[in-house]
């Protein structure tokens, strides 16, 4: 069973649907105990570092996903400002710690060029490391669909698990034990997204 | 790339949800539902065309149409919608840009922008369907909406709209110029190669069309393909 974390951001109905399609039994909640009795679980969120985090804590989830993540090793995958919150540090509006999970830092992409417009939306190829679990059997430079203006920046690079471009390297996904997370939103990615969806559910 | 925009009353075009699985399966990058008729009435409708979409298609949605409450756009992304456009709502209370740009994430946030040429034949930013006219040059408005946190600017040509014969280039290239945010044009595609010329001419970063795939024979594959070949980066 995998509890998709509602703490009131982002597009809960199409992550749970998605996971449902794959055959997956769906709680989403922002219940404490609903997020203790999962085998999974999953942290979408569109919107900002700051308030992502306020939420979290508002909700008294930080403590729960700690024990539920970091001390009994549950599988956990992050998507977009689910990816990004898990990071060390993020200055979006104003420097705020995240779940420090992940030792990196949450910045503004910086467009290198005119051209290149942010935030940054739309369909981009991702490059995946050879050992990657998630991108497990999905074509190389797949396009998944990407929608935001921060990015994460990791600082150890074994925890990068996938890339895109777009002026500059973003870190599209990361790996970390059993700490999964991606920038793209994976339930709007059609085949390559659920295909990822659904090695999360086997092979994390 | 491409969005299919569709408006108006459903049945129009079809049933909503086989409409949006046949844009699901010839991999439409994203769609737009604009629900022109938005009264408080009809909100009903807006958000059981999205649960019904959402519930097949797991494409990028954006739906708007009489948006005027943060709760109202909530309520869209809860069953299902990624981003919500605001058209009116936005000119006649600009503060409330602001609002769903902080509460929900800028990306969220699409910024509708509807022009026409006025009786002196300036282009104006027209509400309420092309009926209200505001004093605002398209540019300007474009500014001010990014300036108070729009992720995006759906620019609408009323008067290419349906005419299928071609954007409104000029005023394309001339938002896209001035804002950092992508601009999506819509409003004239009457052949593939408009899609190009949105691009490359209109230096837009997405095209939409709607009568060109509601009722000619011209497919997002074929639009696709003609896109890659043209040299622009489409997903294959």
């Amino acid at each position: 069973m995998t509890t998709v974390i509602d703490y009131k951001l982002g597009n809960l109905f199409s992550v749970a649907k998605a996971l449902e399609l794959l055959g997956e039994e769906v709680l989403v909640s922002g219940d404490p105990n609903d997020l203790r009795r999962a085998d999974r679980l999953v942290l979408p969120g569109v919107g900002a570092f700051p308030q992502g985090m306020r939420n979290l804590e508002g909700a008294g989830l930080i403590d729960v996903l700690r024990e539920e993540v970091l001390v009994k090793k549950k599988p956990f995958l992050g998507i977009c400002l689910g990816m990004q919150l898990t990071a060390a540090r993020g200055f979006e509006h104003e420097e705020r710690s995240g779940l420090g999970w992940i030792d990196g830092e949450v910045r503004l992409i910086s467009a290198q060029s005119a051209n290149l417009k942010v935030p940054h939306i739309g369909w981009n190829d991702v490059s995946a490391k050879e050992d990657s679990r998630l991108f497990r059997g999905i074509r190389p430079n797949s396009d998944f669909y990407f929608v935001h203006s921060y990015a994460l920046h990791c600082a150890q690079e074994a925890d990068v698990a996938a890339v895109t471009h777009y002026g500059e390297e973003i870190v599209a996904a990361v790996e970390h034990e059993n700490i999964y997370a991606v920038q793209f939103h994976p339930e709007k990615s059609q085949e390559a997204g659920q295909q990822l969806l659904e090695n999360f559910l086997r092979h994390a | 790339m491409i969005k299919t925009k569709m408006f108006g009353e459903y049945r129009d075009v079809g049933n909503p949800r086989t409409v949006a699985k046949v844009y699901d399966a010839q991999k439409a990058d994203e769609l737009i539902f604009l629900d022109i008729t938005a009264t408080d009435e009809k909100r009903t409708l807006l958000l059981d065309i999205v649960r019904a979409v959402a519930e097949e298609c797991f494409m990028p949605l954006t739906v708007g149409g009489g948006i005027r409450d943060l709760n109202g756009a909530r309520e869209l992304l809860q069953r299902g919608a990624d981003k919500v456009a605001i058209n009116t709502a936005a000119v006649e209370r600009p503060e409330f840009i602001t609002e769903l740009s902080d509460a929900l994430g800028r990306s969220t946030v699409v910024a509708s922008i509807d022009f026409k040429k006025n009786p002196e034949g300036v282009p104006e930013v027209f509400t309420r369907r092309g009926t209200q006219p505001t004093g605002l040059s398209p540019v300007a408005w474009a500014r001010e909406v990014e300036k108070r946190g729009a992720g995006e600017v759906l620019l609408t040509s009323i008067d290419r709209e349906g005419t299928m014969t071609g954007y409104d280039l000029e005023m394309v290239s001339a938002v896209s110029d001035a804002v950092g945010i992508p601009v999506i044009a819509h409003g004239g595609v009457g052949t593939i190669q408009d899609l190009v010329d949105g691009i490359i001419r209109g230096k837009a970063s997405a095209v939409s069309a709607a009568s060109i795939f509601h009722f000619t024979d011209q497919s997002i594959f074929k639009a696709h393909s003609h896109m890659r070949q043209a040299g622009l980066p489409v997903r294959r």
